[in-house]
């Protein structure tokens, strides 16, 4: 395969690769607030997300392409969860779960961020406080129709994900002097770990 | 309850107390500013007393009264198994006070919130600084003035929608380059 993106988009190889991805979702649960506890009963064997492929937790952001944003967004947390999504490898997605995530809920204060969309673009919104396991499942299949027409966020900007290689894919998302893709160079988080 | 340990207070802090209050079991006297790391001290020590645990140092905004702060110490005897509250006015254009971290280790995490989210200063403090909200931010925000909406952000995507005015107004002025 060509590193460089040719003219032409090859839709069948294209449409392959995106039935592949959206079987074989690495989550990386962001998990901030008292969602997680329903979280966690979607991880288990009653309602089961192993059966979308999506059931491999990685606790390391480099490893995942779902990113799971669980819980309230502070203010003063925002910075660490620009920086998680930076770290991650494209192609990737944002899944908001609870009305915390989507909208900062009922804390309309000075403290929460009023959805954390304003700081990660978010594919879906899972809405519910928290929600039931049935609307996160619900969500996950939408995020796999998304995912398979080609219209998550990660997946408009970058174009025709097939054709980008190997090579070039883990260069993607990280710059030589820091951890961030899609900032200017004064906005990247500095790379000594301090968020400020 | 406690109300033999707060006359024994009364009896050896003398003028320090301006005031004592008793309400359902619950005990209060209200202490002169200039003495109340001595009433304090007295409380810890004094073996009738015996205030080993200071259970939580918080302040009340009366906005519009007169002194305008209220700086609230809650002791508990864990010997004599009593409770005390000890009050102090303190007015906002000197909103100082001793700091009781010479008497009580927790007093150190609680004065550093009552400083972080009221603006009240604690003269001696070893390590007076903000504990809950980020170092970037501006003003007290648990004073009844400051706008319940007043986000102050750290970040945000350059394509966000501002969520209202205010929060407009505050990336406009906002001193954090990041935010822009």
């Amino acid at each position: 395969m060509q590193s460089d993106n040719p003219g032409y988009v090859p839709t069948t190889l294209q449409t392959a690769v995106n039935w592949a991805q959206k079987f074989s979702l690495f989550t990386y649960p962001f998990a901030t607030a008292c969602c997680a506890m329903e979280f966690m009963s979607i991880m288990g064997s009653r309602y089961d997300i192993s059966r979308f492929g999506a059931e491999f937790p990685r606790f390391s952001p480099r490893q995942a392409d779902l990113l799971l944003i669980v819980g309230t967004i502070t203010e003063r947390q925002a910075p660490v969860l620009r920086r998680v999504y930076d770290q991650m490898i494209d192609p990737k997605w944002v899944l908001a779960f609870g009305v915390c995530a989507s909208t900062g809920g009922f804390y309309q204060n000075y403290t929460v961020t009023p959805g954390a969309d304003q700081i990660v673009p978010v594919d879906v919104y899972v809405p519910g406080c928290p929600p039931r396991p049935e609307q996160f499942l619900d969500g996950l299949m939408a995020l796999q129709r998304k995912i398979q027409d080609h219209r998550g966020h990660a997946q408009i900007e970058l174009g025709n994900t097939a054709m980008i290689s190997m090579k070039d894919r883990r260069r993607l998302p990280i710059h030589q002097d820091g951890t961030s893709m899609g900032l200017s160079k004064e906005e990247r988080m500095p790379r000594n770990g301090k968020v400020r | 309850m406690s109300k033999k340990a707060l006359d024994i207070l009364a009896g050896k802090a003398g003028d320090a107390i301006l005031e004592t209050a008793s309400y359902l079991g619950d005990e209060m006297a209200l202490v002169q500013r200039a003495h109340i790391l001595e009433v304090l001290g007295l409380c810890k020590t004094d073996p009738d007393l015996d205030f080993a645990m200071l259970s939580d140092l918080t302040v009340v905004d009366w906005l519009g009264t007169e002194p305008r702060f209220e700086v609230v110490y809650i002791l508990y005897s864990l010997q004599h198994k009593h409770r005390l509250r000890l009050k102090v006015a303190v007015p906002e254009d000197d909103a100082v006070i001793d700091s009781a971290c010479s008497l009580w280790m927790s007093a150190n995490w609680a004065e550093r919130e009552a400083w972080d989210l009221y603006g009240i200063t604690f003269r001696g403090h070893p390590d007076l600084r903000r504990i809950l909200m980020y170092d970037e931010f501006v003003g007290h925000p648990l004073r009844k003035d400051y706008p319940q909406n007043g986000r102050q952000p750290l970040i945000r995507r350059p394509d966000a929608t501002p969520t209202d005015d205010l929060t407009q107004r505050l990336l406009e002025t906002s001193h954090d380059r990041r935010v822009r």
